[in-house]
């Protein structure tokens, strides 16, 4: 098959990952290795008067068990990479329940696990603040601990005025519970120490982050720190950043002398690493009689640790979505003594649209117009909170292709039946910011016509390998065989981070001007004209002729600022249906039409954009994770307990597709992310196509039995 | 995981040996024991393993038109097997909706009912308030998330509820358990099998210690019956609420007998034997079938986090109920 | 009858993808997904839950597929298990990896060993009538990529060439 932008070129690591040879970080072992296992806090709160370790220490093949008096006293790190400025395990305070206060290290997988049981703390509990319950009360505005990357109070227009005039008014409270990323791969971190250079293979998403951390943590230079991460086994976004396992990894590597391997428990995944806090949103719509938004008001309330404010800027979604003449957005957190939240899986505008995008459907019913109506009459043909003009926008044609294929014209006034079911339709928008970050990469041309691509970017999934090999091939006119793709390791040329749906716009475009610049060096060697795309042939003859085995072409991507303001759009179309006697809910199939500028593999961006669909259906009808409020502490730290879609929710009739577009001001690809934008709005289609069902409005997600029966 | 001593037993009659000792725990499937000891609910000091015991892995007919399913017959050979399918499809239905494909591989018809609760306390990585896990210790889940909680029978020291499936559809078709122990052997109903909190929290079924499930005994066939089985997602998850109905077809059409129990209501399969009186004699469609469900369901008491449940169980006896006579819904 | 003999270490022999494996010593508590990722330095089952909640464990045990988290390997001893390592023949796929490929059947590929193995048994079950059979009994395997469509596309295209051999 030829490969360049646009083919649906099979995933290049497929061989690798369907026989198993596709190695991930706890698949990994090292010579005299130690198994690592963590032992968290009893309590959400308190202090630690000690820590009785004997029985643990006494275990055959237990080796260490080290606390934060064997710690390193480490230096502060940046936030971001690091998660937060809390180093772990630097004393003995407790701020939530499982963060690590000791770790055992043993020969083997048993002994560590059974010794870690064994380690009792003596802890002085101390009064803590529980998460909140979908309240509003106890909210603060923000502190800046790294996560401020815009003013937490925005205002556009005269918002009090356009209340104040405006005949129709819509105010809703729309909660969002905690949920946990829950890839499969639990995160592990292999760490190793050599003449002073800490090796690691992680599973992470951004290699380098990781490195800048760990430099800062024990005062090294880059060139002392290695880290490897061959592949992520899902991440959605709970591997962004550095936690505390990589942390205690690498310190305990330090103090025995021997490599450490800690592979969380799926428990510890709960407890130690992140999850997308709850969030508590209230928007206020103020609109003329025929629809048009004169206000809209916006507060978003997460949840957040008692060491650092994370912020999830929900309320984005409503300066990006809808012409309104006044915006006002606040931002505010609810500290808890909870482990810290982080960004996952369309953060941003996926938070604020399931708000947003619910009480433009709950006015269109108000108002008896069509959502789709009411979102064209309010469409945004320039950014409404800037004014700037998009790079390229395709919004209306995914409302008019997705209202075709999904047949929403006929959508009845009345639900219809089928057997025990109540049949509902619903649609929203879907958005989603375009991140993009600065990335490097090298693309080394060998004589017999091969090439390698050289980039220290990660695989967590979204097909990375397959997109660089294509746009190397597309600029070399080379066959997908003759190229490979070396990422994963921080001794290969920067990349940015795999989160925000960023990678093929960076380190695709930096791949890009690799290819390029490699085929530039080659003409300038060899005297060849070389046209475009010249082919393994041509390469081949040029490189022999010019005598040269070996050429590396350098490229690199750094976002500019742009007039443009960037965003990648679409309509989520949802049928479902309601069982009333039951009481539950199922898919049953759903249309997404989306504008996202050039697709560089239909294939692998199809099943990103599915992924999505499905990662949203799990948000608006199962996904939650609890704390006991008493306690303190996550219930069912399992996937037993917390319910995430399996293959029998998800129906076969499930349609993407894309606007055919290029967008020319996003990029030498020409082309937006989109791992996230599948996953936004569909919550609020859902919730829609519920009501229509049954309705009723629910505005408290997971929509579980509970709340239909 | 505490260290253990690891051993098979050859014979029935081995283990029945080997499990008096209180330090001794049995394996079969290992689907719920590997995380009893990993999670500290169970840490032996010895395992023995019982899956290679001659004789307990078949199904066997019995005069009179029943079947003696062995206690080692993995759950779908239950479910597989054609007499089952086309005799008792409530418990083929069962078993195919519980856990997974691979579960089901591994899990024993006869140790699925001794399945401990879902109660998410219970099922905690550390200790919190449970008097199941620490007597004595409280009931975290009474002011905490109750949610999947009790309708029936539960007390202020327990109001957890009984997970399995194959138990629920057991319950209706009044299936024996048949047990061995050093002193002989006993057949105990599967309705009368697992032990409300009333009557302690120390255990969950009246086996004695040292006595083990041989085999499960079913009556005379139950063509006209059915599982449903409610949770929010389509598969591979516990119920919310399940029900299991079998119905007996007379002249007309009208319901000769029935038998209908609730699952995940209760620390054991809930029959309502009031409302299976109430409707025989009546046409499955008739309106007094669904008042006679709502009275049953009206004795409920549930804790305040599950009385969503009660509507859920209803709906689930009376779909169950209506599938089993070959009503469409 | 005979007493049982409790030992806490084990020596054990296992059939592991067709090849004859011996180990001396192996604690009681392992599992049979320890023994093949700690001891036999087989990685391709995964560790995603430990707790039979996911798939990602999947392997073939006598030929019928298991969470290998949830077996001892004490109890394996003397049986055959084929994990995805022992599908294909050298270079050559199996008929079903062949498929997941060709219909983009995974995305992080961590939940794809376990999907293979469970797919190849799925097939050999005959639980491939329609398509709403294939997702009731693939269900085991939890992916989080949320590839099912693709899943389901190609559990179906495999088994419908009807080229399922059984791994040895």
């Amino acid at each position: 098959m030829t490969a360049g932008l646009g083919v649906p070129l099979p995933r290049q690591d497929g061989p690798a990952k369907v026989t198993g040879a596709a190695r991930y970080a706890s698949d990994h072992l090292a010579e005299g290795m130690l198994y690592g296992v963590l032992v968290g806090a009893p309590v959400p709160a308190g202090r630690l008067r000690g820590i009785d370790a004997d029985a643990a220490r006494d275990l055959p093949g237990v080796t260490h068990v080290l606390t934060h008096a064997e710690m390193p006293k480490l230096a502060a790190p940046p936030v971001p990479p690091a998660a937060s400025a809390r180093v772990p395990m630097q004393d003995d305070e407790i701020q939530y329940e499982g963060e690590p206060i000791a770790i055992v290290l043993a020969q083997t997988v048993e002994a560590a696990e059974h010794a870690a049981s064994l380690v009792q703390a003596d802890v002085e509990p101390a009064p803590f603040t529980p998460h909140p319950r979908g309240n509003r009360a106890g909210a603060d505005v923000p502190r800046e601990s790294g996560y401020l990357s815009g003013p937490t109070d925005a205002e556009h227009g005269d918002v009090e005025r356009a209340l104040a005039r405006a005949p129709v008014h819509l105010d809703a409270t729309y909660v969002q519970p905690s949920r946990h990323h829950n890839p499969m791969e639990p995160s592990a971190t292999l760490a190793q120490w050599q003449d002073g250079t800490l090796a690691m293979v992680d599973a992470t998403q951004w290699a380098y982050g990781v490195r800048i951390v760990m430099c800062a943590l024990f005062g090294i230079a880059p060139d002392q720190v290695r880290v490897r991460s061959p592949h992520t086994g899902g991440a959605f976004g709970c591997k962004g950043l550095v936690w505390p396992h990589q942390i205690i990894a690498a310190a305990a590597a330090q103090i025995t002398g021997r490599a450490v391997r800690v592979a969380l428990s799926r428990a510890q995944m709960y407890s130690t690493v992140a999850y997308q806090p709850q969030m508590v949103q209230t928007v206020s719509l103020a609109a003329s009689g025929d629809g048009r938004l004169a206000a809209i008001e916006h507060e978003s309330i997460n949840v957040t640790s008692a060491s650092d404010d994370f912020v999830e800027y929900a309320t984005m979604a409503s300066q990006t979505t809808y012409a309104a003449a006044a915006i006002r957005v606040r931002q505010r957190v609810h500290r808890a003594n909870v482990n810290l939240g982080t960004a996952m899986r369309a953060p941003v505008e996926g938070c604020g649209l399931w708000a947003l995008g619910s009480a433009i459907n709950e006015l269109a019913a108000k108002l008896q117009i069509d959502p789709i109506e009411l979102r064209l009459i309010n469409h945004a043909d320039v950014h409404p909170f800037t004014g700037q003009p998009w790079s390229s926008k395709r919004l209306r044609e995914c409302y008019e292709q997705g209202a075709r294929a999904f047949g929403w014209r006929r959508r009845p006034n009345e639900p219809e039946r089928d057997g025990p079911w109540l049949v509902g339709q619903g649609m929203a928008d879907c958005a989603m910011g375009t991140f993009r970050f600065p990335s490097s990469a090298h693309v080394r041309l060998y004589a017999d016509g091969r090439a390698v691509i050289l980039s220290g970017t990660q695989d967590i999934g979204t097909g990375i390998v397959t997109i660089l090999t294509q746009i190397a091939c597309g600029v070399l006119g080379l066959e997908p065989g003759l190229v490979s793709c070396e990422i994963g390791d921080t001794e290969l040329p920067e990349a940015g981070p795999t989160f925000g749906s960023s990678s093929t716009m960076g380190v695709g475009a930096a791949v890009m001007a690799a290819a390029q610049d490699a085929l530039a060096k080659l003409r300038e060697r060899s005297g060849e004209e070389l046209g475009a795309t010249p082919g393994a042939g041509a390469l081949s003859a040029a490189m022999r002729s010019a005598g040269i085995e070996e050429l590396v072409g350098v490229g690199s991507f750094a976002p500019e600022d742009s007039p443009y303001a960037l965003q990648t759009f679409g309509a989520i179309f949802v049928e479902v249906g309601f069982d009333p006697e039951l009481g539950i809910i199922r898919l049953r199939r759903a249309v997404g039409r989306y504008s996202v500028g050039r697709i560089v593999n239909p294939r692998t961006a199809r099943a990103q954009m599915l992924g999505g669909i499905v990662w949203g259906w799990g948000k608006a009808t199962m996904e939650a994770s609890r704390q006991d409020e008493r306690l303190g502490r996550w219930l069912s730290k399992n996937l037993a307990g917390v319910a995430l879609p399996v293959n029998a929710d998800i129906p076969a009739d499930v349609d993407v597709e894309f606007i055919d577009e290029v967008d020319e001001h996003a990029g030498p690809i020409g082309g937006k992310g989109l791992g996230e934008l599948g996953a936004t709005g569909v919550d609020a289609a859902v919730a829609d196509a519920v009501f229509h069902a049954t309705g009723r409005r629910i505005r408290e997600l997971p929509i579980t039995p509970d709340k239909l029966v | 995981m505490r260290p253990f001593a690891y051993a098979r037993a050859a014979t029935l009659d081995d283990a029945l040996e080997a499990a008096r000792d209180a330090g001794t725990v049995v394996l079969a499937g290992g689907t719920e024991l590997l995380n009893w000891l990993r999670l500290g609910i169970a840490a032996p000091d010895r395992v023995l393993d019982i899956t290679r015991i001659d004789g307990l892995d078949r199904i066997e007919q019995l005069a009179g038109g029943g079947l003696r399913i062995g206690a080692l017959v993995r759950l779908n050979d239950v479910a597989a097997d054609e007499r089952v399918a086309r005799d008792w499809p409530v418990l083929r239905e069962a078993i195919h909706k519980s856990a997974s494909a691979q579960l089901r591989n591994l899990a024993t018809i006869g140790a699925n009912l001794l399945q401990r609760t879902r109660c998410a306390y219970f099922r905690s990585e550390e200790p919190v308030p449970c008097n199941r896990r620490a007597p004595g210790s409280g009931c975290a889940a009474r002011n905490g998330h109750d949610d999947r909680h009790a309708l029936f029978g539960w007390t202020e020291e327990c109001i957890a509820t009984q997970p399995s499936d194959p138990a629920v559809a057991l319950a209706a078709l009044d299936a024996r358990i048949v047990t061995r122990s050093a002193g002989g052997g006993r057949r105990i109903p599967v309705t009368e099998f697992h032990v409300l909190p009333a009557d302690g929290v120390d255990r969950d079924t009246v086996l004695e210690p040292g006595e083990l499930i041989e085999a499960i005994e079913l009556d005379r066939p139950a063509p006209r019956s059915a599982y449903v089985k409610v949770r929010e997602r389509e598969s591979y998850e516990y119920a919310l609420a399940s029900a299991a109905a079998t119905v007996e077809l007379g002249e007309g059409g009208r319901i000769e007998s029935a038998r209908i129990a609730l699952g995940s209501v209760a620390m054991r399969p809930w029959r309502l034997t009031e409302a299976e009186h109430r409707i025989t004699r009546l046409a499955p469609v008739d309106p007094a079938v669904s008042a006679a469900l709502d009275a049953a369901l009206a004795q409920a008491r549930p804790v305040p986090g599950s009385a969503y449940k009660l509507a859920i169980a209803r709906g689930a006896a009376r779909r169950a109920l209506m599938t089993a006579a070959g009503v469409p819904s | 009858m005979s007493a049982p003999q409790f030992a806490d270490h084990l020596d054990l022999r296992l059939q592991v993808n067709g090849v004859d494996r011996q180990l001396t010593g192996v604690d009681a508590r392992v599992t049979l997904l320890d023994l093949l990722r700690e001891h036999l330095d087989l990685t391709g089952a995964k560790k995603g839950c430990n707790h039979g909640e996911c798939g990602a464990c999947t392997v073939l045990l006598d030929g019928r597929r298991v969470n290998g988290c949830m077996v001892l390997a004490a109890t394996a001893d003397g049986h055959e298990v084929v994990s995805v390592e022992g599908l294909a023949s050298g270079e050559q796929l199996h008929a079903v990896q062949r498929a997941f490929i060709d219909h983009d059947a995974f995305q992080c590929g961590f939940c794809t060993p376990g999907q293979v193995i469970s797919a190849v048994a799925c097939i050999t079950e005959g639980h491939t009538g329609d398509e709403d059979e294939i997702r009731e009994w693939m269900s085991g395997n939890i992916c989080r990529c949320s590839s099912y469509p693709q899943i389901v596309e190609a559990v179906k295209a495999a088994a419908a060439a009807g080229n399922n051999p059984a791994p040895s």
